[in-house]
């Protein structure tokens, strides 16, 4: 409560001015609440109720029992869904931690040109999904994009209607959209790494290499697992880039969860199913951010970007 | 923080520039120089071939060279871009993205201020700590509900229907960052609009809203660029083309002229073109508000 003055007043002062004052906080407080419970709190309770019905979206809702859980868990299709959303989310932590790593460090020295690199390197972060999509969907078309053009067979394959191929595109694409924002995150970690450790280590004797892996990689540590928990956490719900640039295709080759949450609920009609899959995505998120918060020793915040 | 000015204007990154300039000189990084350069060539060739290609015609983009700069640069496929309505999708996205980013710092700043002002008052932790959960929940996965109510509200198919949600999604996170913001500015100087008999509303006013306003551009750009690129919420709680934002507009105008390269890309760069400019314009500013509340 806030601090009363110094001369405390008399008893019944107090209480009402007290009363008054968190009053008035109450009422500050009381728009964000409502407008977060009303969209964002019910919802989560309700996708949670509406995956024990059977609802086609425009009628009425019915209650359904367990109906869409044994459905959805005894649906190969779900199994595969899952196996693709993780294989997006390992291949793409490796290429991009590593990555963003080095570009982090690198970018944190003061040098003007890397200054004028960042300014650039920082733009794919300022575009949306949609748009990146659809840019890499023009770019690597077999018959009018960048391949075609230059006539480089190397590049004119056909990258989004292979199975294998699709799923590298998508973790590029993923990886050029995302590497700017961790290597932002990186590079000012990197900056509060106090320089008297780097010049102790240097009249040491130390190499650049050996103060790599002995100060800055053990001073990022909180640094990484917030940086993979937003990878890990965020993969899950990768949703605008995957729908516009394959639509989960070829065939389901890159049908992630979230994509499965929309085909089911929005094209398939079955909204008690999408209910499902959605309260899979939730328990999937939390634990997966537990996790790794327990790994970091349960001090770094595990938040995640919605939507990002 | 020692001082109201310092935390009034905290820079992300960039601050101790004069210390550490030469360190890298001393000692090259080779490694990372070569990360580096070829990571912008990855990321720079793309967008210049969207900008170069969008002021090509269509028969030159077959025939050249994609790489090459245009022979006789061209504004048509802006102008087949704009007839296709997309002036009014810019003002559906401004609209969308004003409507929502505006409501949603004023009342994250308030309920942020009541949050640090009640101090350990078990309601406003309570309220806190539901905020902070939501930092947890992904849009995708509350969106069935959110398309419910929507239709329940008869708000389908209307901006509002999509500035709403948007509002609640932003709020968490603007609450954690602003909060944190507040809690730098010295308890004394609350005691003393105290003492001098100001109202909590005063002091928010004219007290924590000047000294919080960096915080609070961080916030809304953050908030501000989700929101303009937001694409799942228009897709599913819109459906007619007067309705539309530019993200969507962008895949529906592709599904249509997919042929039409250049055509696409200039679509597509003129989407981007107001966030660049932002970008030129504030980039220090822009770049922190993107870490708001990952890098401390």
């Amino acid at each position: 409560m806030t601090t009363l003055a110094p001369p405390a007043p008399p008893g019944t002062r107090r209480t009402t001015s007290r009363g008054r004052r968190s009053g008035s906080l109450v009422w500050m407080a009381l728009p964000a609440l409502l407008v977060f419970v009303a969209f964002a709190v019910v919802p989560l309770v309700g996708v949670l109720l509406l995956s024990f019905t059977s609802w086609d979206g425009i009628g009425v809702i019915r209650p359904a029992g367990f109906d869409s859980w044994r459905s959805t868990l005894s649906d190969p299709g779900l199994l595969h869904a899952l196996w693709v959303t993780f294989k997006i989310m390992a291949l793409s932590w490796l290429v991009q931690t590593p990555l963003s790593l080095l570009l982090g460090v690198f970018l944190a020295g003061h040098q003007r040109y890397r200054e004028f690199l960042a300014v650039l390197f920082f733009i794919p972060l300022l575009l949306s999904s949609a748009a990146i999509a659809i840019t890499y969907k023009a770019l690597l078309d077999p018959n009018f994009g960048l391949g075609a053009g230059l006539h480089l067979p190397l590049l004119t394959q056909d990258w989004l209607g292979d199975t294998k191929l699709a799923v590298a595109v998508i973790i590029f694409v993923v990886s050029w959209q995302y590497i700017p924002f961790h290597t932002l995150i990186y590079q000012g970690a990197v900056r509060q790494i106090p320089r008297s450790m780097y010049e102790a280590a240097q009249l040491d004797g130390a190499g650049r290499i050996r103060m790599f892996f002995r100060i800055t990689l053990p001073q990022l540590k909180y640094t990484i697992i917030t940086s993979s928990t937003l990878m890990v956490v965020g993969s899950l719900v990768f949703f605008d880039l995957i729908f516009v640039l394959t639509e989960g295709g070829p065939g389901d080759a890159t049908r992630v969860l979230a994509l499965a949450m929309y085909k089911q609920g929005f094209q398939a009609n079955l909204m008690g199913l999408a209910s499902a899959i959605a309260v899979i995505l939730v328990g999937l998120g939390l634990v997966l951010a537990l996790l790794l918060n327990r790994i970091g020793g349960g001090s770094s915040s595990a938040s995640q970007l919605e939507g990002m | 923080m020692a001082t109201t000015v310092d935390a009034g204007t905290r820079p992300a990154a960039g601050g101790q520039k004069r210390r550490s300039r030469g360190r890298g000189a001393r000692r090259p990084n080779w490694l990372g120089g070569a990360a580096g350069w070829l990571w912008l060539l990855i990321v720079i060739v793309p967008i210049y071939w969207i900008m170069i290609t969008s002021f090509k015609t269509q028969s030159n983009y077959f025939q050249t060279n994609p790489l090459a700069p245009p022979t006789e640069p061209t504004l048509d496929n802006y102008k087949v871009v704009i007839e296709h309505d997309f002036i009014r999708y810019f003002v559906n996205s401004a609209i969308v993205t004003l409507g929502a980013v505006v409501p949603a710092v004023l009342v994250s700043f308030m309920a942020a201020y009541a949050i640090v002002r009640a101090g350990d008052w078990w309601v406003l932790r309570s309220v806190n700590s539901l905020f902070l959960m939501g930092l947890a929940i992904p849009l995708q996965a509350a969106i069935i509900p959110v398309y419910l109510i929507v239709i329940r509200l008869h708000l389908y198919d209307t901006l509002l229907a999509i500035i709403l949600p948007s509002i609640a999604f932003a709020i968490p996170l603007s609450v954690l960052v602003l909060s944190n913001f507040i809690r730098d500015v010295p308890k004394e100087l609350f005691d003393s609009m105290r003492v001098d008999g100001a109202s909590e509303w005063s002091t928010l006013r004219h007290l924590a809203f000047p000294l919080t306003r960096p915080a609070l551009v961080t916030v809304s750009i953050y908030n501000g660029l989700a929101i303009w690129n937001g694409f799942l919420l228009p897709l599913i709680l819109t459906q007619s083309p007067t309705q539309r934002t530019l993200p969507l507009a962008l895949w529906t105008f592709q599904g249509q002229y997919s042929i039409n390269v250049p055509a696409v890309l200039a679509s597509v760069v003129l989407t981007v073109l107001p966030i660049l400019a932002l970008y030129v314009l504030g980039r220090r500013q822009l770049l922190s508000g993107l870490t708001a509340g990952f890098s401390k």
